[in-house]
């Protein structure tokens, strides 16, 4: 039943990372926490990763030397298309049977971004979306709550998006005319804060090699 | 007849037993609480963002501000997935050194907790005797680290340095006499390792003093007995992890299930609760007070034994030696393209979660072979046990509250990330 839901398993670093359809999500959550053998009982975790920038170099200086300097990102790396985007991972533990398991959904295109709720399956997950949605603009189908946790009150915007500057949007001061705490744009110029490596250095090729090995066996 | 309303109440964010910045707004029923609905994130500094645009060693910082009173557990966690990923493993050495030190910051954790618990439940004592014995641990990060409290000790590879061989002392001044001084350096005479064997000799009696004050209390077992109690189905799940699952009765203990490190050649015990109510969540906090000290003093012995590296030989991991630099080109190149772009770490994702002193604390790292991670998320565990508030405190008293965020040991550090 599962393995006819499962798009693609990968085993890395001795962990199991399963994707399932967003359409199949609920079965296949149910599935593995009633089926014996499999009880995955415990969710440790629920998050969101965003492919947005996923392999890109944020360097572009091919000018100043023949090979150029880059953020030095997996050749293997690719760029993801754009319903690839949002991945929802969830985190799972067996109790009973002392494994863990990886579940990977990728949310399809839209704006925003839906996945069905495993607050029913789950009920520890109540929060972890809650943090999804308010972080990344995720919604969750079927969530009671689904109101924003960690961000102002007001917030504008979902910070942990890779579009969404580091320095934020906006900041605040305490204006002493109007004698309030007022929003503003902010004042600080984005850039690069970390240093540029050199891609085609010797001491990369084996972690190259390794990673690229690593891709070869993904889709098996 | 008058209508009656339910009288909604803000508790915190300024509030001394809220632990932190926490605010929880409540609907009583005369004194009976309804509904709890806790709003966090006053204290959340975006760290998993923070991390994604640094060098993957520069982020080690931000992992001791998470759960300020367990530092160097968080450390651990975030070196393991990088180490993970990039397939090495530390030295012998630097794993006894780091199990130590973990459990090290499980027992001053633990003894903040019980302090903070204690005090804000009604037992003033606890937290004096508490920070007594908080404070000698408090100087054993300071001697290997240089820092009191947010240490950077653990680094992939390894940990920063060797144990040192001689401990701070204190100095006379106008505040301390030569006696006064003289009493306190008894125990800082010898290497680090002496002075802390000396403390784990001391400290099963420090525990049975707590324990005489609190155990068979009669107004502690009127404040914990039968509060907010979790079934063990309950508790796992709304994905409780540590003392709070354990406390429900369930047997969960990454340490000895999913062994990390020499976890699996050390002996020690896990506890379990009954009831799954605060009480028994303190018999279970306590009694592992006592196991963390029967491990730190076989890793002393071990240590003892054993000289070796505590750190990888690695250049393309970890830097040179400082004397090396002065007279090696190589070793100065090293020292520089580590600290200035760092090293990569092959594309992929793992998770790595180690046994906080407050249950597990996980780091999912993703990588796309940058020097810097993709994306870092991580999972706390009170951030699990805060969102299960609402469950445990509903049909309790007012004053139930306060007990309740005290035995999730909540630190918002952690839980607003």
């Amino acid at each position: 039943m599962l393995a006819t839901q499962v798009l693609a398993s990968v085993v890395d670093c001795g962990e199991m990372t399963v994707e399932v359809p967003v359409t199949g999500l609920l079965d296949s959550c149910r599935l593995l926490r009633d089926e014996d053998g499999l009880n995955f009982d415990l969710l440790t975790d629920v998050c969101v990763v965003d492919y947005l920038t996923y392999g890109d170099d944020e360097w572009n200086t091919s000018d100043a030397t023949a090979t150029g300097f880059s953020r030095s990102v997996s050749t293997a790396a690719k760029k993801k298309s754009a319903d690839r985007r949002f991945a929802v991972v969830y985190h799972l533990l067996s109790i009973s049977e002392n494994q863990r398991l990886r579940v990977k959904v990728f949310a399809p295109d839209g704006d925003p971004p839906v996945v069905p709720s495993v607050v029913d399956i789950w009920p520890g997950a109540n929060w972890f979306e809650r943090e999804a949605f308010d972080l990344f603009g995720v919604l969750f189908e079927g969530h009671p709550d689904l109101r924003r946790l960690l961000t102002d009150y007001g917030f504008i915007g979902h910070p942990f998006r890779k579009d969404f500057p580091l320095s934020g949007n906006v900041e605040v001061r305490y204006d002493p005319d109007k004698a309030r705490v007022v929003y503003e744009p902010v004042s600080i110029e984005p850039r690069t804060l970390v240093p540029r490596v050199i891609r085609d250095d010797n001491r990369y090729q084996d972690a190259l090699r390794t990673a690229s090995g690593a891709e070869d066996s993904d889709h098996g | 007849m008058a209508e009656i309303q339910n009288f909604t109440m803000n508790f915190g964010p300024q509030h001394p037993a809220a632990h932190g910045v926490l605010r929880l707004v409540l609907e009583m029923d005369g004194e009976v609480i309804t509904k709890a609905d806790p709003h966090v994130g006053l204290l959340h500094r975006a760290t998993e963002k923070l991390a994604e645009s640094k060098p993957f060693n520069q982020s080690i910082g931000y992992m001791d501000r998470l759960d300020y009173v367990s530092m160097m557990c968080n450390e651990h966690s975030y070196v393991l997935a990088i180490e993970k990923l990039l397939g090495i493993q530390a030295p012998i050495r630097a794993q006894y050194i780091r199990v130590m030190f973990d459990e090290i910051t499980r027992i001053l954790n633990h003894l903040m907790w019980l302090g903070a618990h204690g005090l804000d439940i009604g037992a003033m004592t606890m937290f004096l005797y508490c920070f007594r014995e908080r404070e000698d641990l408090m100087d054993c990060y300071e001697a290997v680290s240089g820092t009191r409290m947010h240490a950077t000790y653990y680094r992939p590879g390894g940990v920063y340095r060797d144990l040192p061989e001689e401990m701070p002392r204190y100095e006379p001044s106008r505040f301390r006499t030569k006696q006064d001084v003289k009493r306190l350096n008894k125990t800082r005479e010898g290497s680090m390792l002496d002075f802390i064997e000396d403390f784990t000799d001391r400290f099963p009696a420090c525990v049975d003093e707590y324990e005489t004050l609190l155990t068979d209390n009669r107004i502690w077992k009127q404040r914990t007995v039968n509060i907010g109690v979790v079934s063990p189905e309950r508790a796992i799940a709304l994905g409780f992890t540590g003392p709070m699952l354990r406390g429900s009765g369930v047997e969960w203990d990454l340490r000895k299930k999913q062994p990390y490190e020499v976890y699996g050649d050390l002996e020690f015990d896990i506890p379990v609760g009954v009831s799954g109510d605060c009480y028994d969540r303190y018999l279970v906090r306590v009694e592992e007070l006592r196991q963390s000290n029967r491990i730190i003093r076989q890793c002393i012995h071990w240590l003892r034994e054993n000289p070796g590296p505590v750190m990888l030989d690695d250049r393309k991991i970890s830097p040179p030696r400082r004397s090396d630099m002065k007279d090696d080109m190589e070793s100065l190149i090293h020292h520089f393209k580590l600290f200035t772009e760092g090293y990569c770490v092959p594309e992929g994702e793992v998770y790595a979660a180690v046994e906080h002193p407050k249950g597990e604390f996980g780091i999912y790292l993703v990588s796309d072979g940058a020097n810097k991670p993709y994306r870092v998320k991580i999972r706390a565990p009170g951030f699990a046990h805060l969102s299960a508030m609402d469950e445990m405190v509903r049909g309790h008293m007012l004053a139930d509250v306060v007990a309740v965020i005290g035995t999730q040991d909540i630190v918002f550090g952690e839980v607003d990330r």
